[in-house]
């Protein structure tokens, strides 16, 4: 299964959760935003919004900034 | 009676009716170390710095988090939308940082022309509307225009963020009279962001009636940026007092400050 993250393809072996994909990147989910399919989706939504063949994923963050 | 009975009482430094000790605001943008930022910030006294939004890197998570080095309790996190070239990328923008952070504010920034980053005020005020009716505060990076400053107001802007000089010139306030002018027009709070190179710019705008200054890359591409935090945190406190006592008028000739008369051998 391939999906888009962060504008780059990215395969899956299966569906997975947002907070399950975020498990396995090692991301800290407190720490990011994410926009499913140019949606963006509440934190606590991460463990039932499920990520499917072809859907597009962007996660982002802080950096430093003016 | 002590000599604080003479001291200047300021009002406080209010945005969208959210108090701020420091009237410096400060940037987390190319310093050489997260530890190095922290210290001067620690110096600048500030307790808003921005942020940018930007993709999580996949390939690599060995990178530390800014958040790590930024004492949220202590610090209050403005999200801005640096790098948007049109409304509706700052707003998606502002919308993320909005999920990524604490709060509803944002400092919005629409980019016109990638060579001096100057704003496209008019997709700048269009972005401002949405995102106020969105429940943004939105605090907008703009032109030093007068006409531009009072058209976000009226859009809803919670205060307004003229340039001094374009992003990270350092050139200091090109256009000293606008900021003066915005000054008179401006119902919001004033914040001067971007062009300050050294300690005198930043007192320049405060003298001119700013109510906070914003920097990024004066302080964290010095060479010794936690010694300029400091020398900014001065320079706006020295500015703002300056505002408030009043200065003198400027004059074509000197006025001797010592009597003229009473002079030996006259």
């Amino acid at each position: 299964m391939v999906i888009t993250l962060n504008g780059e393809r990215y395969e899956l072996d299966e569906p997975i959760s947002v907070a399950g994909l975020l498990a396995k990147l090692e991301i800290d989910p407190r720490r990011v935003a994410i926009e499913h399919n140019l949606t963006i989706i509440k934190r606590q939504t991460y463990p039932e919004v499920v990520i499917g063949e072809g859907d597009r994923l962007e996660i982002v963050n802080f950096v430093g900034g003016g | 009676m002590g000599l604080g009975s003479w001291a200047l009482t300021d009002t406080p430094f209010v945005i969208a009716g959210r108090t701020f000790t420091s009237r410096l605001i400060v940037g987390t943008g190319k310093y050489s170390s997260h530890a190095v930022m922290a210290q001067a910030h620690e110096a600048s006294g500030a307790d808003m710095v921005t942020v940018a939004v930007r993709r999580v890197n996949i390939s690599d998570r060995s990178k530390e988090s800014l958040l790590d080095y930024i004492d949220t309790n202590r610090m209050f996190i403005l999200p801005n939308t640096a790098g948007c070239y049109t409304a509706d990328e700052a707003i998606r923008t502002a919308r993320l940082g909005r999920e990524a952070g604490l709060s509803n504010w944002v400092k919005l920034e629409v980019i016109g022309d990638e060579r001096t980053l100057f704003p496209d005020n008019e997709a700048l005020i269009e972005a401002t509307k949405v995102l106020v009716k969105d429940g943004f505060i939105v605090l907008p990076y703009t032109n030093d225009d007068p006409i531009a400053c009072r058209k976000l107001e009226d859009a809803g802007a919670a205060a307004v963020m003229p340039l001094g000089a374009p992003i990270g010139s350092g050139l200091g306030i090109q256009n000293v009279n606008n900021i003066r002018i915005i000054r008179e027009f401006a119902r919001v709070p004033l914040i001067v962001d971007a062009g300050v190179g050294t300690a005198s710019d930043a007192a320049l705008a405060m003298e001119l009636g700013a109510d906070g200054v914003l920097m990024n890359t004066a302080i964290a591409g010095a060479e010794k940026p936690v010694a300029m935090a400091q020398a900014m945190k001065h320079a706006v406190i020295a500015g703002r007092l300056a505002y408030l006592a009043g200065r003198i008028p400027k004059k074509m000739y000197a006025s001797a400050s010592s009597p003229v008369e009473g002079l030996v051998g006259r």
